[in-house]
């Protein structure tokens, strides 16, 4: 059953992310790839981590994906016009590619039977950024505010 | 099919579409009784009939207005993208019924039951978003793509407060499970007096901060300058016509159904009845009456409020319900430590009055009446 269900949600997954990448319009590639944050999020539904798959819709769908769509609206005056293939993107893809295999394969698997791996309860997370992550979320909390901050005074209005 | 009995996974499939059909039979239901009531509300608060022609004091109108939507001509510009046209209202419609399914409408009645539920809710409502710039963008209308801007601008600064103010009662409660916050407010003081969160300072205060923010999610008068007629058509819906049409106008209704009902999960006790005797009443009988009172209060605002400017509810989301919604987690805290007695009542209502009067004595600019001074339209 999860074996299938994992099949198609993989063939979605990587048929948005190839649709992303060769897509015509911008604006379409943009969409698809939000499509592919969805097939992310269902794979961590998948495998019983609920609060992340959860938190996968809300960052990246609610967020990013805004982002991104609103980035290219706001940057581009030809968002309709069709794109043409370009070489730097072909290497820039390749090295990306080559680096994620490379520190995949001097990563050392580890196998673990299912039963010995705890549900990833919201309760179990909470535990751990409150105890052993407590420094690094209160390091993430300092960069957040810094950031809305700064992003305050990029828009402030000038007063003369 | 062993011992006579159904596969698992064939009761699974069937138990999940008895829901679904439920849901949807439910909350259509109530959406054709609104849209009629909603009407007649509002002739009655301006001095007029309401629709009064089909049927018994006119309760028939939403079969009327359905079959006109149904047979009505679907107009998709010429210009317009037509997949993501298309998809728009679909997917909107569709993720406003998928955040009705986390919420306990009765004992043992919740339709979805997961362990992060608020979070389940919230993380569907934000991809609207998403969605809304769909239709904004692939109607391919300069009225359109403003609409949507607008609607995207709004959603996201009253998200903020929205979730902020969700967070004292997961705090208290310690779980993110619609369930079991219900159940934590199921007890009763002297047998009268229900352990609802919107008897503590705290949570009445994120109660409000939280209505409003609902108002905006789902573009309700005094909030509903996305489709503000007189400046830009219908907004991101100006391209479209019948039954698409329809569609947004029931993703919207339904999304006000969902949070409204999720208001009254965390702060008015969900299904439980108001004072102990009275729990004899079936739960789901609780949760409709206190969902009806909330929908009445959302139309007699909009029977008596003026829109609002797109800039003024910007600047009082980001100065005044943020702030207020980060004292209410403060607030809470406070409560908890202070032994969630009157003691605790009495110290979180002395942190919420301090920053209420600070905020309003600050954003409070006494500004002298004088003619309007226009910026842009010199």
């Amino acid at each position: 059953m999860s074996s299938v269900a994992f099949v198609i949600i993989a063939v979605l997954t990587l048929s948005a992310a190839l649709a992303a990448a060769t897509l015509q319009k911008l604006m379409h590639a943009a969409l698809s790839f939000a499509v592919m944050f969805v097939g992310i999020s269902a794979f961590f539904f998948l495998f019983g981590a609920e609060f992340v798959g959860l938190v996968q819709i809300f960052v990246y769908i609610g967020a990013v994906a805004v982002l991104i769509v609103f980035t290219i609206l706001l940057t581009r005056y030809d968002v309709g016009k069709v794109r043409g293939f370009s070489w730097g993107g072909v290497v820039v893809a390749i090295a990306v590619f080559g680096g994620l295999v490379w520190a995949i394969s001097k990563t050392k698997l580890v196998s673990v039977a299912p039963s010995q791996v705890e549900p990833l309860t919201v309760q179990r997370i909470g535990e751990l950024l409150m105890t052993n992550y407590v420094w690094p979320l209160q390091c993430v909390g300092v960069l957040l505010t810094a950031a809305l901050i700064g992003a305050l005074i990029l828009v402030m209005e000038e007063k003369s | 099919m062993l011992n006579g009995r159904a596969p698992d996974w064939l009761i699974q499939i069937a138990s999940s579409l008895i829901n679904i059909a439920a849901l949807l039979g439910v909350f259509l239901t109530l959406f054709a009784l609104i849209s009629v009531l909603e009407r007649k509300i509002l002739g009655r608060m301006q001095n007029r009939y309401g629709p009064n022609r089909v049927g018994p004091f006119g309760l028939f109108q939403p079969v009327a207005d359905g079959i006109k939507m149904l047979i009505k001509e679907d107009i998709v510009p010429a210009r317009a993208d037509k997949i993501v046209h298309f998809l728009a209202p679909v997917l909107i419609a569709a993720a406003a019924i998928l955040t009705l399914g986390v919420i306990p409408y009765g004992r043992n009645m919740t339709p979805f039951t997961i362990d992060g539920g608020i979070l389940f809710f919230f993380a569907v409502g934000s991809a609207t978003e998403l969605m809304v710039f769909m239709a904004g963008w692939g109607s391919n209308n300069k009225y359109s793509m403003l609409g949507a801007m607008r609607a995207i601008a709004q959603m996201i600064s009253y998200e903020l407060p929205l979730i902020i103010t969700v967070l004292p009662v997961v705090m208290i409660v310690g779980s993110l499970n619609p369930d079991k916050i219900v159940d934590v407010q199921g007890n009763y003081s002297l047998g009268f007096v229900p352990h609802w969160f919107v008897f503590t300072p705290w949570g009445a205060t994120a109660f409000i901060l939280f209505f409003v923010s609902g108002l905006v999610e789902s573009n309700r008068t005094p909030f509903d300058v996305p489709e503000g007629e007189s400046e830009i058509v219908a907004g991101h819906m100006t391209e479209y016509s019948g039954f698409k049409y329809a569609t947004f106008f029931m993703a919207e209704y339904i999304g006000m159904f969902a949070i409204s009902g999720l208001g009254l999960t965390l702060f008015l006790g969900g299904w439980h009845a108001p004072v102990h005797f009275l729990e004899f009443i079936p739960s789901y009988v609780w949760f409709f009456v206190k969902l009806s009172i909330l929908l009445f209060v959302y139309i007699w605002l909009r029977g008596t409020l003026p829109r609002t400017r797109i800039d003024q509810i910007l600047n009082f989301a980001w100065k005044f319900m943020l702030p207020m919604a980060f004292t209410c987690v403060i607030a809470a805290a406070v409560w908890h430590y202070t032994g969630r007695g009157l003691r605790g009542w009495l110290w979180s209502l002395a942190v919420i009055a301090i920053v209420y009067v600070t905020l309003s004595t600050l954003l409070d600019t006494r500004r002298k009446f004088a003619p309007r001074t226009y910026r842009f339209a010199e």
